[in-house]
């Protein structure tokens, strides 16, 4: 299967509404299920779906995905397993974007890795980790096999080097809600209006919030400011539960229209 | 080898290694540490202000040592230890935390965060958080909290917050993600003190920086004590920051041989050890292109080391460039070769070495071709060049 060109920047773009990215772990609890779990997220409304491929040691996650990490890698996740993962899930026709940290992709092999997406079905990539200083030549496999390399700008980002971020960036722009790391939480920070509208000016790609977002409040607090929100850890939590997350993508839908 | 390459970093790097692999919240703070600390090493002032506290506080210089009953038992070799375990605290890490706090408070941050594995760095960041009233949290696994609780009761008494790390295998590497963790999350206030030269640019660079004294006083010293430099210098490497330290001022020295001794816990074919630069392969950890312990996915593999300071998967950049360019050789000592020097160290001179002191002793007295290094120590064979292979069994 070959990436359709701008299947995520067309998917993600809001269009009087705020889009909505779920994140899951690549298998987690298990990998059975967690196939199961992305097919199930994939046809509940979502725009695009965040297939996590697990890290032991996840610089920029908090304890529900880094728990959800450490189950998939004790039940044998591996970064073939998850790339089959992204596979089964991408079927579903919604866009699969992998989000994993550089050094499963330096191991694996960042050329290997990238042909392997793209044949997987899979859109774009985010690895936390690789900020643009790092970038290449990773990110240049990733674009020779028709992948969108997706960076991240974050609160502390001076306003020059989001110019720079954002045009490394394709697919979407990445912004990060919080100065943090991954995990819910009750209130968006302040001033997050403000980050938002520096970031559009920066760029034409749609732009979607990550870190933090979980509830229907902060729905309507982003709606109209940016494209898209993801949400990980709330939906990772009703996973590691038992659950599968899809209710709690419908109630938030509600509050995206 | 290029010269150029190994004091500066070019673009981060020593050669391949070193870099910047953390996420973007942290990039500015990075930028900023590295302005901040190039404007610091070049200010008169602070210089000034970092030698009165190496004096005063730390008690620098440190002695070095002839051990001469120990030098008599492997004959034709001249034993000396640059005695780093006399810094205040108890070791080298002193002369790191001491000038990151004057460089935090430069920056105006009052907070203070660090990880630690035998505890040693993070009493040395306690210690220097109350002595210039700084907020001081330590990230420490369950398991070295377990095996150095003395130390634990130390940074407490010192004022500093202990947080318990109970995630992966519970030692030093958990605990510095969790630091790592902790200071993306308040960066705007916080300065992580990281305990080696390890982590992201410029830390390595930065902390080399502070620990290059050990190698600049025992070059001297030894100078002055020989009227010649030693043949080989050997230092434990952990995340390497003591090795660093001494090795920083010989390296130049072409006549002088490196060496430096990694953990190798149970033996390396085990893979129960902590030997990165002996048994790992090129990887990233902890926001650093270098030697890693690792599975073939990149998944961080647990370590094994009596050494609690020395229990790390990963090593500094600057290591594993030296290794490369062969400037440094690296060797791995097993956990019950270095109780043996531990043993042999602590009947000698009745007193009680830590046991990363012993690990780098133990390998030069095995193969004698080195010259000593204790937290840092130096050895001599007596005539120039002279190396015996072998001693024989201690
Ligand atoms: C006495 C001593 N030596 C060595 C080490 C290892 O660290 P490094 O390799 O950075 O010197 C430690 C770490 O705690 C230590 O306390």
């Amino acid at each position: 299967m070959v990436a359709e060109r701008l299947r995520l920047e067309k998917a993600l773009r809001a269009d009087g509404d705020l889009k909505l990215v779920a994140y899951m772990m690549a298998g987690h609890p298990n990998r059975k299920r967690s196939i199961e779990v992305g097919k199930r997220l994939a046809g509940s409304g979502i725009a695009a779906l965040e297939v996590g491929i697990p890290h032991s040691d996840p610089l920029a996650d908090g304890p529900v995905i880094q728990r959800a990490g450490q189950a998939a890698l004790a039940n044998g996740m591996t970064v073939e397993g998850a790339l089959e993962v992204a596979k089964a899930v991408a079927t579903e026709g919604v866009p699969v974007v992998l989000m994993t940290y550089i050094n499963p992709v330096l191991q694996h092999d960042p050329r290997k890795f990238a042909a392997e997406s793209a044949q997987a079905g899979v859109a774009g990539v985010i690895v936390p980790d690789l900020p643009i200083e790092e970038a290449e030549p990773v990110a240049g496999w990733l674009r020779a096999a028709s992948l969108d390399t997706i960076f991240m700008v974050a609160p502390t980002t001076p306003p020059d080097r989001m110019a720079t971020i954002c045009s490394h960036s394709s697919g979407f722009v990445y912004c990060v809600t919080v100065t943090g790391i991954t995990g819910v939480r009750k209130e968006l920070p302040e001033g997050m209006s403000d980050l938002f509208a520096e970031v559009k000016k920066h760029t034409p790609l749609p732009v979607a919030a990550g870190f933090g977002i979980s509830r229907q409040e902060h729905m309507k607090a982003l709606r109209g400011k940016l494209d898209a929100a993801v949400v990980g850890s709330a939906i990772v939590d009703e996973i590691e539960r038992g659950g599968d997350g899809v209710a709690l993508v419908r109630e938030l839908l509600k509050a995206c229209r | 080898m290029n010269r150029a390459a190994l004091t500066h970093p070019v673009d981060g790097r020593f050669g391949a290694f070193g870099g910047q692999y953390v996420p973007e919240t942290l990039m500015s703070a990075l930028h900023e540490l590295e302005d901040m600390w190039h404007e610091a090493k070049a200010d008169p002032q602070f210089q000034l202000e970092l030698a009165g506290h190496r004096r005063a506080f730390i008690g620098r210089p440190t002695p070095i040592y002839a051990a001469t009953r120990l030098s008599e038992q492997f004959g034709g070799t001249h034993i000396h230890f640059k005695r780093e375990d006399l810094c205040h605290t108890g070791a080298h890490k002193l002369n790191n935390a001491v000038g990151q706090a004057l460089l935090a408070i430069r920056m105006g941050k009052r907070r203070i965060i660090a990880e630690t594995g035998a505890g040693q760095h993070g009493v040395a960041t306690a210690t220097v958080c109350a002595r210039f009233g700084l907020d001081c949290t330590v990230y420490m696994g369950t398991e070295d909290m377990r095996r150095q609780s003395m130390n634990v009761r130390r940074m407490k008494l010192l004022g500093a917050e202990v947080v318990e790390v109970k995630s992966g295998s519970k030692t030093l590497k958990d605990a510095t993600t969790e630091a790592i963790r902790d200071w993306v999350t308040n960066v705007r206030t916080t300065h992580y003190i990281i305990g080696s030269v390890v982590g992201p640019h410029p830390y390595p660079e930065m902390v080399r920086d502070l620990q290059r004294v050990i190698g600049d006083e025992a070059r001297e010293q030894y100078l002055s004590l020989d009227g010649k430099l030693p043949d080989v210098v050997v230092a434990c490497v952990g995340g390497g920051s003591n090795a660093i330290g001494i090795f920083t001022a010989f390296i130049d020295d072409r006549d002088v041989a490196l060496v430096g001794v990694e953990a190798a816990g149970k033996g390396i074919r085990t893979g129960q050890h902590a030997a990165s630069l002996v048994g790992g392969r090129p990887g990233v950890l902890h926001g650093s292109y270098t030697y890693v312990l690792q599975d073939g996915d990149g998944q961080i593999l647990p370590t094994h080391s009596i050494s609690a300071g020395l229990d790390y998967p990963g090593v500094g950049p600057e290591h594993a460039f030296l290794r490369d360019i062969e400037r440094v050789e690296y060797v791995g000592v097993t956990d019950q070769e270095a109780l043996a020097a531990f043993k042999l160290l602590t009947a000698m001179p009745s007193r009680n070495w830590p046991i990363s002191i012993s690990s780098a002793t133990r390998n030069e007295i095995r193969s004698c071709r080195v010259v000593a290094m204790a937290g840092s120590s130096l050895f001599s064979p007596r005539t120039r060049g002279f190396a015996v292979t072998s001693r024989g069994p201690l």
